[in-house]
């Protein structure tokens, strides 16, 4: 039992080095986003950096990708993603989303 | 102003909605209000240290420490409402047939105390830690202030408090014989809400597969910001654009914890019956 368990989890750590994720970057700057559109690859695992350059925390968030991240002031945030189908998903920065700069999208092709 | 009233009810509503139902769910235990209170402190307390600790925490475990210590606490509030709801399935008839005169036993009294505090005290301890991060980022970034912060905060709460009241008001009217069966399924769906949120922050973490993200869209239907939305995503669970795997755990955990009480009832009954022959 012992030797399945670490056998899976090996197995398990082996796949998820394997799956090494394209990295790519989104910024926070007096609660605007840059860039406002950003184009993402299908079909790939993505490590999307959310770089937050205010002094004040900001929250990522995109409904139609299932993701929400608060990134603390001066700091950087992970979000994972994909693999994704082609197509537009909108995120915001939650704290001020009925700001226009706080809007954008991720553009998959 | 606006923005600070809408985030505080979006966050306060799911918790003060969750206060209702424990608060009705417990109802007839002894000195439950300060219990109540106290969890709501202990929240309090705990949303301000995570709040100044946030930048610690989602730089845990390769930067996925902020859902690692949402499931976490997700998971204690979800086996909390379990072992709760499986409880009253052996006790709730004669607890029904007691509610009417006297206050319940010493014994269920404690585990209920229990389950009170830590479900209260998590629940608001994960949408306050949110709030208190926006309202200092708010009141800091001086273009709308610290008063229209206050003002607005204290507006979201109290449109907050309104719902989660009448909710409670509904509960209060169920006929007594029916009582605990409505509580009990009113934090039955509370907990498997509560798995699908800690199953979509392990799919975020990617630490289990999404099995379809989205599985549906119903934005368009019923917007999940919306204050209808944000009640029923807060009572039921509902979602927008859920992946796979949150309607896989939200039905494994239902039906689990619904066959667990099931299972002590029916032994209950089972004993019930070898007892009077």
């Amino acid at each position: 039992m012992k030797k399945l368990i670490t056998a899976a989890l090996l197995t398990l750590a082996a796949l998820h080095a394997q799956a090494a994720a394209d990295e790519f970057t989104l910024t926070i700057k007096n609660h605007v986003f840059e860039p406002k559109e950003l184009k993402l690859p299908a079909g790939k695992k993505i490590k999307l950096l959310v770089v937050n350059q205010d002094a004040t925390p900001a929250e990522f968030e995109s409904k139609p990708l299932g993701r929400e991240k608060v990134i603390a002031g001066k700091s950087t945030g992970v979000v994972n993603l994909g693999p994704l189908k082609p197509g537009r998903y909108d995120f915001v920065e939650e704290y001020h989303e009925t700001e226009a700069g706080a809007q954008g999208t991720i553009v998959v092709e | 102003m606006f923005s600070a009233a809408i985030i505080v009810f979006r966050e306060s509503l799911e918790a003060l909605l969750i206060i209702s139902i424990m608060v009705a769910a417990t109802r007839g235990v002894d000195r439950r209000a300060g219990w109540i209170a106290g969890g709501v402190l202990l929240g309090l307390l705990g949303s301000a240290v995570v709040a100044s600790a946030m930048e610690t925490i989602s730089n845990w475990a390769d930067g996925i420490g902020q859902e690692l210590f949402n499931v976490v606490i997700l998971t204690v509030a979800v086996g909390m409402l379990a072992w709760h709801n499986i409880w009253m399935a052996s006790h709730g008839r004669e607890l029904a047939l007691q509610m009417k005169n006297t206050a319940r036993s010493v014994a269920e009294g404690r585990s209920a105390r229990s389950v009170i505090l830590v479900v209260i005290a998590l629940a608001v301890l994960r949408e306050g830690s949110e709030t208190v991060l926006f309202l200092y980022g708010v009141a800091t970034g001086s273009e709308t202030g610290m008063r229209d912060t206050v003002f607005g905060g204290l507006l979201g709460l109290g449109s907050g408090a309104l719902i989660a009241g009448l909710i409670y008001w509904g509960l209060l009217h169920v006929p007594v014989k029916h009582f605990f069966t409505a509580t009990g399924l009113m934090v039955l769906l509370l907990a498997a809400s509560m798995a699908s949120q800690a199953a979509r922050l392990l799919v975020q973490a990617d630490l289990l597969p999404s099995l379809g993200a989205p599985l549906w869209d119903s934005s368009d239907l019923l917007s999940q910001t919306s204050p209808l939305g944000v009640t029923l995503h807060s009572l039921i669970g509902y979602e927008t654009q859920p992946a796979g795997m949150q309607v896989l755990v939200y039905v494994l955990v239902l039906f689990s914890i619904a066959g667990g009480m099931r299972w002590v009832a029916n032994r209950g009954q089972a004993q019930a019956q070898a007892a009077s022959r």
